[in-house]
């Protein structure tokens, strides 16, 4: 490889306001145009960005303790139960937490129209948020009840920290059944009326760096608006996905867990939903920055719609079910048409993550490198990708009161 | 000629009153309904496309009015919040009558409230909940 730049290089030319940054969707036609070499010795940094529904997402708060001190035992945030089994005033609000006082299903399908990713928005924008706590006292903590609200602005600490963000492609989903059915990856139609995708394809970050050569553990990144950092692998990191061959998965593969500091972040980019019949979650915004460190990174940031892949799975026995495997692959470029083939049948396409915020957040991006603003980090340590051979596991319904040997 | 597209809301005193009929026999009316929401003695709503002379509509608006029936535009009762829009497109395949459309290169949506029936679908299958209603009904909750 003729070029062969590192991290320090790049970050004095952005330190200079001189780095040459390119989305990840303008770059095609760079290198088209100028070739691979000439690409790669000219550009600096190829920004990503994604704007989906990340269900793994939630936000460490410390509220600081009242007079009395109090031990936080069952607590809410606008009636949305945060997760308190640890320190006394620290909580955990996830992302598809839901009011006890919600339906839910009970009259199907569920609005689901307030939960933990609605919190976490109204917060992030600056909204009171009632809490109400009740704890069992202790000598140390003698408080039992509290009723009162917060503000981000007034609390000590609120962390953003998403155990899986970022899903390096994803199952397009269709309903083979004979009704409509509601499902994460929304309203499903009958034999197939819509098939819903959810990755922004040639700007998703991880389908731009597929075998992790350049984000690891630290990477600093767009997150929610603010700044974010790379924390670990995601859940179900999967690396072992079967790929194509410019080794992209053509499954759901590589997660990664996000943490950022929620405080400086803004609410345009993390939006509470609310998934009919299925349930509340949040759509996060986020963007990483990759280095062209060589040709072989550029070659992988060149990667078009037309050379993505994504399997079409079943969502009404299929994936539920685990009946039978997917029923085709198609490309993002025909997935971003509006309408896919899937056995003879043409099927109207809609996406969940939305690729004018994945674009926007690319861009804005960009503008925070070119103006010198956001400098890059090399990893403190990468991430477990092909090599490590990490198998999925299913959870096995064992009998809980025989004795294992 | 005229061709209008229009919502009544009905009082519910005047809910059990053929007013159809009249429009057709008084007023020579086409009537096309849309949808219909009505329900003895309670307030009702009917969506409606009208066609037929300039004069006529004019008259048959009038008296519908004398009846003591409202009388909106349909294209007010489906509103689009684009802050709350987050531009993904899922409502577009929901979507009935391609009001809410996904544009192409801009991979943004964008909603014609002419071409909207108020089916109201795309309330509910909208996850920013960006789409709301005037009009509280069953349906909208």
């Amino acid at each position: 490889m003729k070029i062969n730049r590192s991290i320090e290089e790049i970050n004095e030319k952005i330190k200079a306001g001189k780095a040459v940054v390119f989305t990840a969707e303008e770059i095609i036609d760079v290198v088209k145009e100028k070739g691979l070499e000439e690409a790669s010795a000219q550009v600096d940094v190829v920004t990503t960005g994604t704007f989906g529904p990340m269900c793994s997402s939630g936000a460490f708060l410390n509220v600081g303790h009242p007079t009395p001190r109090i031990k936080l035992n069952e607590v809410s945030l606008n009636s949305v139960p945060a997760y308190a089994g640890i320190a006394a005033v620290d909580l955990y609000i996830g992302a598809t937490a839901l009011p006890t006082s919600d339906p839910a299903n009970l009259k199907h399908p569920g609005d689901f129209i307030y939960g933990g990713g609605h919190v976490i928005e109204d917060l992030v924008s600056g909204k009171a948020i009632r809490l109400e706590a009740s704890a069992y006292g202790t000598d140390c903590y003698p408080l039992k009840r509290i009723e009162t609200t917060i503000r981000l602005s007034e609390i000590n600490e609120a962390t953003l920290y998403n155990p899986r963000n970022a899903y390096q492609n994803y199952n397009v989903a269709v309903n083979l059944g004979p009704k409509t059915i509601y499902t994460y990856m929304g309203v499903l139609k009958m034999n197939m009326g819509n098939a819903n995708y959810s990755s922004a394809g040639q700007l998703s970050p991880l389908f731009n760096d597929p075998l992790l050569k350049t984000i690891g553990i630290g990477t600093r990144i767009f997150l929610g608006g603010g700044l974010g950092y790379v924390a670990w692998h995601g859940t179900q990191h999967n690396p072992s996905a079967k790929r194509a061959e410019n080794d992209t998965p053509v499954y759901p593969g590589a997660t990664l867990a996000l943490i950022g500091d929620l405080k400086q972040m803004d609410s345009r980019w993390l939006r509470g939903l609310s998934f009919l019949g299925y349930g509340a979650t949040i759509q996060v915004g986020m963007g990483v920055p990759i280095p062209i460190l060589n040709e072989e990174i550029m070659r992988y940031c060149s990667v078009r719609d037309e050379d993505l892949y994504a399997p079409v799975v079943d969502y009404n026995r299929g994936y539920p079910y685990k009946e039978g495997t997917e029923l085709t692959l198609v490309s993002y470029a025909d997935l971003k048409s509006g309408s896919i083939n899937i056995n003879g049948q043409a099927v109207p396409t809609a996406s969940l993550s939305s690729y004018a915020g994945a674009r926007e957040i690319a861009g804005t991006l960009k503008d925070w490198i070119e103006a010198g603003q956001f400098t890059l980090t090399a990893p403190s340590a990468p991430l477990p990708s092909i090599e490590a051979e990490i198998k999925l596991n299913a959870l096995p319904q064992k009998d809980p009161d025989k004795r294992e040997v | 000629m005229i061709k209008q597209k229009i919502v009544l809301r009905y009082p519910p005193h005047v809910v059990e009153q053929p007013t159809i009929y009249h429009l057709i026999k008084d007023f020579d009316l086409m009537v096309n309904i849309l949808r219909a929401d009505i329900n003895p003695k309670k307030e009702g709503r009917l969506m409606m496309e009208l066609s037929g002379s300039e004069l006529n509509y004019q008259r048959a608006i009038e008296w519908l009015r004398e009846q003591g029936l409202h009388i909106m535009g349909l294209e007010q009762q489906i509103i689009w919040r684009s802050d709350r829009c987050t531009h993904c497109g899922a409502c577009t395949v929901i979507c009935p009558t391609e009001a809410l459309a996904f544009n192409r290169p801009e991979m943004t949506v964008s909603f014609d409230e002419y071409k909207c029936v108020v089916c109201e679908l795309c309330l509910r299958a909208c996850p920013a909940r960006a789409m709301e209603t005037l009009v509280e009904n069953s349906n909208s909750k």
